[in-house]
């Protein structure tokens, strides 16, 4: 077990991060991930592949915030953007950085889920098209057009403000 | 290894990611070199990546808050883990000294503690039911539709994942439920309701000695049901003494709990 707290405490940092940029609510996916870390414990002796400890970990947390997700939305408890703390995402430097984060952040949150977590795993936690794949449990290929549209689409949605997200041809996703 | 073949999209967002060897990075900034129009919508790809990552590493660096102290919450974990056993050793302790004179012996344990634990079960499963069964207005705290959340809830103050089964086949709708106090610490209770309108509740708590014990019947002060544990957690399911026998319906609840478990 001890093994175990070496290989994932430093995966802490990045497991905050992720819950945080999918649920926008720090306290909410600190809770996540607090779950995340006893089902971790939980099933350590039961992981089937030892190899992969990390899309393991992230699948558990990406699972549980899909989870979270479809509860919240379920309930109407819809955040509008402009309701959105932004402090929660970040601490920032300079007024012009807190701009310029404002709005890769906002027009994140224009995109589908799939496409968020995809873009996240990617590009921010570094993971591997492979491992991506895993923890979203779905084909390499899958992974592939989704992060292409997603980059796609979040481009869009910067170039143009926040109004191209809603454009019908931009919100078509096959 | 160069790409030896034309240039694919996925190329493309593997040299945003940095994970194209050197070969095939020279063929595709030679392609961008090209094709301006790509290169830019690239080049769009790329700052858009150090934005998010920009805009997402202070989160990474803010100090991990005590919740989250992984060797902690290993340490709390063993220390429940080994709990029922203290209990259990001060218990033999306990009646030890009174001679074990008309004891019997089961599975190490002693039938009277074990049956006591269920019987304690049974009790607070009872006064629970007697509290929120008969209220008119709210016997239920959260409603079905926060199904998720209160499962969620009551796992989390049990420290343990509790199953919530699915009853609608037996004929029994599930009505909600909420955190309940007893003896032993908090308890989740969940209610189901059939056609006619019939209250059957469900509590569920961890068990301090015994883990695993076979279903017993169990009636008090009007109210009856079967009580049993498995793999630490004792279930009883309770429903007023004029109602139809919960036998069935016991067994099928915890068959369903069973296989909920078997399958997450």
């Amino acid at each position: 077990m001890d093994d175990m707290v070496v290989l994932i405490e430093p995966m802490i940092p990045a497991l905050r991060r992720y819950a945080r940029a999918l649920l926008r609510d720090a306290a909410a996916a600190d809770d996540l991930v607090q779950d995340c870390l006893e089902r971790v414990i939980a099933n350590w002796s039961r992981r089937r592949d030892a190899g992969n400890t990390r899309s393991w970990v992230f699948a558990i947390l990406h699972n549980l915030a899909m989870t979270a997700l479809r509860q919240h939305a379920r309930h109407g408890a819809h955040v509008a953007l402009d309701e959105v703390d932004e402090s929660a995402m970040a601490a920032r430097a300079t007024q012009e950085d807190a701009l310029h984060y404002r709005d890769v952040l906002g027009a994140l949150a224009h995109l589908p889920e799939d496409h968020r977590s995809v873009l996240l795993l990617v590009s921010v936690e570094d993971l591997s098209y492979a491992e991506a794949a895993r923890v979203l449990d779905v084909p390499i290929g899958t992974v592939m057009s989704r992060l292409s549209r997603a980059r796609a689409r979040l481009l869009a949605i910067m170039e143009a403000g926040p109004a191209a997200a809603a454009k019908p041809a931009l919100r078509r996703v096959k | 290894m160069s790409l030896n073949r034309p240039i694919q999209e996925e190329d493309l967002l593997a040299y945003v990611d940095d994970a194209l060897d050197e070969a095939s990075r020279r063929q595709v900034e030679d392609y961008l070199s090209r094709h301006p129009d790509v290169a830019r919508r690239i080049g769009g790809y790329a700052a858009q990546r150090q934005a998010l990552r920009d805009a997402l590493a202070p989160v990474a660096h803010e100090p991990i808050p005590p919740e989250l102290n992984l060797a902690r919450m290993l340490e709390a974990r063993r220390a429940r883990r080994a709990a029922p056993w203290r209990v259990a050793a001060a218990l033999v302790l306990a009646f030890g000294l009174g001679g074990m004179g008309g004891w019997s012996m089961r599975a190490g344990m002693p039938e009277t503690v074990a049956s006591a634990g269920i019987a304690a079960l049974a009790r607070e499963a009872a006064a629970s039911y007697r509290v929120y069964a008969s209220d008119p207005a709210r016997p239920v705290e959260m409603g079905a539709a926060d199904r998720d959340t209160l499962v969620r809830w009551v796992s989390s103050r049990l420290q343990r994942p509790v199953a919530l089964p699915d009853l609608s086949d037996a004929g029994y709708r599930y009505m909600g439920g909420r955190l309940v106090a007893t003896e032993h610490g908090p308890a989740g209770l969940f209610m189901y309701d059939d056609a006619h309108g019939t209250r059957v509740a469900m509590l569920v708590r961890p068990m301090a000695v015994q883990g695993d014990m076979p279903m017993k019947a169990h009636a008090q002060e009007g109210v009856a049901g079967y009580a049993w544990a498995a793999s630490g957690l004792g279930y009883s399911l309770v429903a007023a003494e004029s109602a139809q026998d919960l036998h069935p319906l016991a067994d099928e609840m915890r068959r369903r709990i069973a296989d909920s478990f078997r399958q997450g």
